[in-house]
């Protein structure tokens, strides 16, 4: 029997405008509760909206970068609904007519690439945050109330949670690439809603949707999908349905719960949002915002294939995100020599980043710091493994290459008289060793340079001691 | 020199002179209000304290010869749905009545500004729905000129008020005829502007594609005066409109001849009190020996006017009213055990019936079922009427109707017929929504009893409709101002 995962997605993603989307407040996370407000966003009788142009702009620009049709009239609408932290009974948001329509985003399957439709982008504000307390009290703070939002909405075009891995990945990228988010799911700031229901592509029969909710990572977001598409389809084996229904992500139990059935769908009442005239958005102002633009991804990658001649696999990781690509080029400023570069950062520094989960930006030492490293390593001042120890501390103090060499007193044995005397005395102690070597066993130089390594601790120099043992040992 | 008797205009002027201080106006005109409150209850808050220091202000102005605002000493009634900083804003209802909001509206910053005197908020329909302020939380206003009628609603409070002459001029918000109406029925002037002249910042939001605060006075000329102090762009309103700020007092006195009016057949073809249509006949009659040209047009989708109005606004009442749940200010109940109940309880137990009312229309006709064929519809027909409007603008300079189709009616008569009540608003609501502008002003008594003339213009045409007013008030001798209290 063969089945067919169907996900579609709803991603909400804050926009990182300096102030709210209907009043001045700031925009910014956290903060003591109910110090970012005023009779605007609280919603007080009387108190009326108007729209920060930036939203608008943020969220053309989140249109352009996903291909989309951006509306040249648009205007906004009320969706009601009652909750303690909706301060106005209504969420100002968009109904029929979005800001942004269609478009799509490209992911790299093994097999090419995929293409995974956008339905809309609109533009929205947040709510507040309710807290409830162990006492069993309801807390609200309004502070997120009114910040801006943009929802957008796919096609259930992905097949595997693998394949909305892949589409939230880029997305993320790509909206912190043209600076209108900073993402931040564990802050809020990335929200992902998940569709997902699977088909007997032999029968044809269907599985309901379920909704997922209250995903905080993209790993937790793939393990649901994950737990989702095997309960679908061993109900789909026994000739049964799932329920339309709502179901959050347990983190500690490993699996979904039932949060609130569906039964009947919601009815939002929208009405047109009189506060706020329609909006023109004239076609000069999409071309100047496509202009604004910085470099996306793609043509990212196309460039350093290019410019620094590397592999297009190593394109492909370098310019996953904007961080990691401006780490990469400052670094190769310093150093000409991209592909060693690439090989470092791909191995070494990503390898640390992904096992402690650190963010670039939080990385302690600098792109200047790294190829400083590179090139002691390329003066033969250390060995490659000893710039691998090096960079270890960098990590963890974040001093400068030299002054751990220094301090640690790595700096590599080329001094020949030196290297002839620990080689002298390696050899004395090894004779089998000689014989191997001298009988066609290279194995037993391998030994050998192993031995003068482990004397000097990894300082001598490995082409160096390589080179007199060999001398050394055809002088005998 | 009685001092209430004094225009607004007068008043500023005594002031400026220094024939009466700020004081003198301010003491005055509260001793009136002690005195008149007890039959009228056109007050629900009375600030007089606040009053009193913003005189002695002013008069300490005048002592240091420092330059007056345009309003300067003159006591002004406010509606009480709109807010004042520190001061209590009810809206008329149990929901909001202890609120005290933390923030000033823009007119009342602008009048504040203006060196105008805020005597206190005025009573008014509950949220302002309602045409007579009989659903007012606070008890029902009466009319000044016979106490056994209603003054109209929604802002009653502000009209019987400035009849009273408990206050000079008075602010109130016209979302169906509710300055209009109310003006007509106690013999006062009462404007409402173009939609986005005039700030709603801080206007409780009735329906906010209709909602538009005006003015109210005893003649043309002070209710010009306070349309000039709040008029202007306000960043705070979208809504409103960036343009050139247009002086409403000058202008006002000229000539009218060759005004080209236009009178709508369907409607003097309406059901209306004979009596009010012969007053309008007179009007037309007068209009045309001042020189000006009245002619019959026709608005042909008119008779969807009302229809089309009660759809659309109580649609944005039941949005308007959602953020009154009980949970941030407001009136809480104290009985609940879910979230469902709180909202539950706290809007059943302070909203009035007037107000459930109009929120159970506006759920269903933007539920989803009804959404297209009735919500959106309406607003399609908004539209058409729009046009019609457009198309006589085009040859005319301004529409007459009557005000209202009938004389003030007795207190109770029709609060148990909310669609003869409705109905009452015929002539006024379509202004609202095609978001013109259109003044009410006396133009005769039956027995005792004020009628009023509306004097419609088009878009920003404020000066037209005013001077028309000034011009006809100044030929016409009412003699009703003494009649009543």
């Amino acid at each position: 029997m063969a089945y067919k995962t169907v996900i579609g997605l709803e991603i909400h993603v804050e926009l990182m405008t300096d102030t709210k989307i209907f009043c001045s407040c700031p925009n910014e996370f956290g903060g003591e509760a109910n110090t970012h407000c005023c009779p605007v966003c609280l919603g007080l009788p009387g108190a009326l909206p108007v729209l920060n142009k930036a939203v608008l702009e943020y969220a053309i620009k989140a249109g352009i970068a996903f291909n989309s049709k951006i509306a040249n009239i648009t205007k906004m609408d009320r969706k009601h609904y009652f909750y303690p932290d909706l301060v106005k009974g209504y969420q100002i948001s968009q109904d029929d007519v979005p800001l942004c329509s269609g478009g799509y985003v490209e992911i790299e399957l093994e097999e090419g690439t995929k293409k995974i439709g956008l339905t809309r982008i609109h533009i929205e504000e947040d709510t507040g945050k309710s807290i409830h307390t162990e006492e069993g009290d309801s807390l609200l703070d309004y502070n997120r109330a009114g910040v801006p939002l943009i929802e957008i909405v796919t096609e259930p075009d992905m097949n595997t949670p693998e394949e909305a891995r892949l589409f939230l990945e880029k997305l993320k990228s790509t909206l912190k690439y043209i600076e209108v988010s900073d993402c931040k799911m564990e802050e809020g700031s990335l929200r992902c809603d998940i569709n997902i229901n699977v088909v007997d592509t032999e029968t044809g029969k269907k599985t309901n949707i379920t909704e997922l909710k209250n995903l905080n990572s993209f790993s937790g977001a793939v393990k649901a999908m994950e737990y989702e598409e095997k309960r679908h389809i061993s109900l789909l084996k026994e000739g049964e349905n799932t329920e339309r229904e709502t179901r959050r992500w347990d983190e500690v139990k490993n699996e979904t719960i039932i949060m609130r059935e569906k039964g009947e769908v919601a009815d939002y009442r929208y009405a047109v949002e009189t506060d706020i005239l329609p909006i023109e958005i004239k076609d000069e102002w999409i071309e100047e915002l496509k202009n604004s633009l910085p470099e996306l991804p793609h043509a990212k990658k196309q460039r350093f294939i290019k410019e620094y001649d590397i592999p297009e696999y190593d394109a492909g990781v370098l310019t996953q995100s904007k961080e990691l690509a401006d780490f990469y080029e400052e670094t190769v400023k310093y150093i000409d020599d991209p592909k060693q570069v690439s090989n470092w950062i791909m191995g070494d520094v990503l390898r640390r980043i992904n096992d402690e989960e650190l963010e670039i930006e939080d990385l302690k030492f600098k792109p200047k710091d790294l190829a400083k490293l590179l090139e002691l390593i390329n003066e033969g001042k250390i060995s490659n493994n000893i710039g691998k120890k090096v960079l270890r501390t960098m990590f963890e103090t974040g001093d400068s290459p030299e002054k751990i060499v220094k301090e640690k007193g790595l700096i590599q044995i080329s001094d020949e008289d030196e290297l002839e005397k620990i080689v002298e005395k390696v050899l004395s102690e090894n004779e089998q060793s000689i014989i191997d070597y001298k009988n066609g066993k290279d194995r037993a130089l391998g030994y050998l340079v192993g031995q003068v390594m482990k004397v000097t601790k990894g300082k001598a120099n490995p082409q160096m001691a390589n080179q007199i043992i060999r001398d050394m040992i055809e002088e005998q | 020199m009685d001092i209430i008797n004094l225009t607004a205009m007068d008043m500023r002027e005594k002031l400026k002179n220094k024939e009466i201080s700020a004081r003198d106006i301010v003491e005055a005109h509260i001793d009136r209000l002690q005195k008149m409150e007890e039959d009228l209850n056109a007050f629900i808050t009375i600030s007089k304290e606040e009053a009193l220091n913003a005189a002695d202000i002013i008069d300490e102005k005048i002592k240091k010869g420092e330059k007056l605002g345009p309003l300067a000493g003159i006591p002004i009634g406010v509606k009480d749905n709109i807010i004042t900083k520190d001061i209590k804003t009810t809206c008329g209802s149990k929901m909001l009545e202890n609120f005290i909001p933390p923030y000033e509206s823009t007119v009342v910053e602008k009048i504040k500004k203006a060196d105008g005197i805020i005597l206190g908020k005025t009573n008014m329909d509950e949220f302002a729905m309602g045409s007579s302020t009989e659903t007012s939380y606070f008890g029902i206003t009466k009319n000044p000129i016979d106490t056994q009628r209603v003054p109209g609603g929604s802002s009653g409070g502000s009209a019987a008020a400035v009849r009273a002459k408990e206050v000079a001029i008075a602010l109130g918000s016209d979302t169906g005829g509710s300055i209009r109406q109310p003006a007509s029925f106690c013999g006062v002037v009462g404007l409402k502007p173009t939609y986005g002249l005039v700030s709603r910042y801080g206007l409780v939001s009735l329906a906010n594609s209709l909602d538009q605060i005006g003015t109210l006075g005893r003649n043309v000329t002070d209710v010009a005066l306070l349309l000039n102090a709040i008029v202007g762009y306000d960043e705070k309103d979208s809504t409103s409109v960036n343009m050139d700020i247009i002086d409403y007092i000058e202008g006002l006195s000229e000539d009218v001849k060759g005004m080209r009016i236009g009178v709508p057949k369907e409607y003097l073809n309406l059901n209306m009190d004979e009596r009010v249509k012969e007053q309008i006949l007179n009007s037309i009659e007068i209009f045309k020996n001042m020189g000006a040209v009245v002619e019959e047009i026709s608005l042909p989708h008119i008779e969807y006017a009302l229809a089309t109005y009660y759809i659309i606004s109580t649609a944005e009442i039941s949005s308007n009213m959602a953020r009154f749940d009980g949970i941030r200010y407001g009136y809480r109940a104290k009985d609940y055990e879910t979230l469902d109940e709180l909202y539950i309880n706290s809007r059943s137990e302070a909203f009035g019936e007037e107000v459930k009312r109009r929120i159970m229309f506006g759920t269903y006709s933007l539920s989803k079922d009804n959404n297209e064929k009735i919500y959106k519809k309406a607003a399609k027909v908004r539209t058409i009427i729009k046009e019609d409007f457009d198309k006589i603008f085009e040859d005319y300079d301004i529409i007459l109707s009557p005000t209202s189709p009938s004389l003030p009616f007795r207190i109770g008569e029709r609060i148990e017929e909310p669609l003869a009540m409705y109905k009452s608003d015929i002539f006024t609501v379509p202004i609202n929504l095609t978001g013109i502008c259109a003044i009410s002003i006396p133009c005769g008594y039956v027995e005792g009893l004020p009628v009023g003339l509306q004097i419609i213009g088009d878009k920003f045409e404020e000066l037209k409709v005013l001077r028309l007013a000034r011009a006809f008030e100044k030929h016409v001798s009412l003699g009703g101002e003494n009649i009543g209290l």
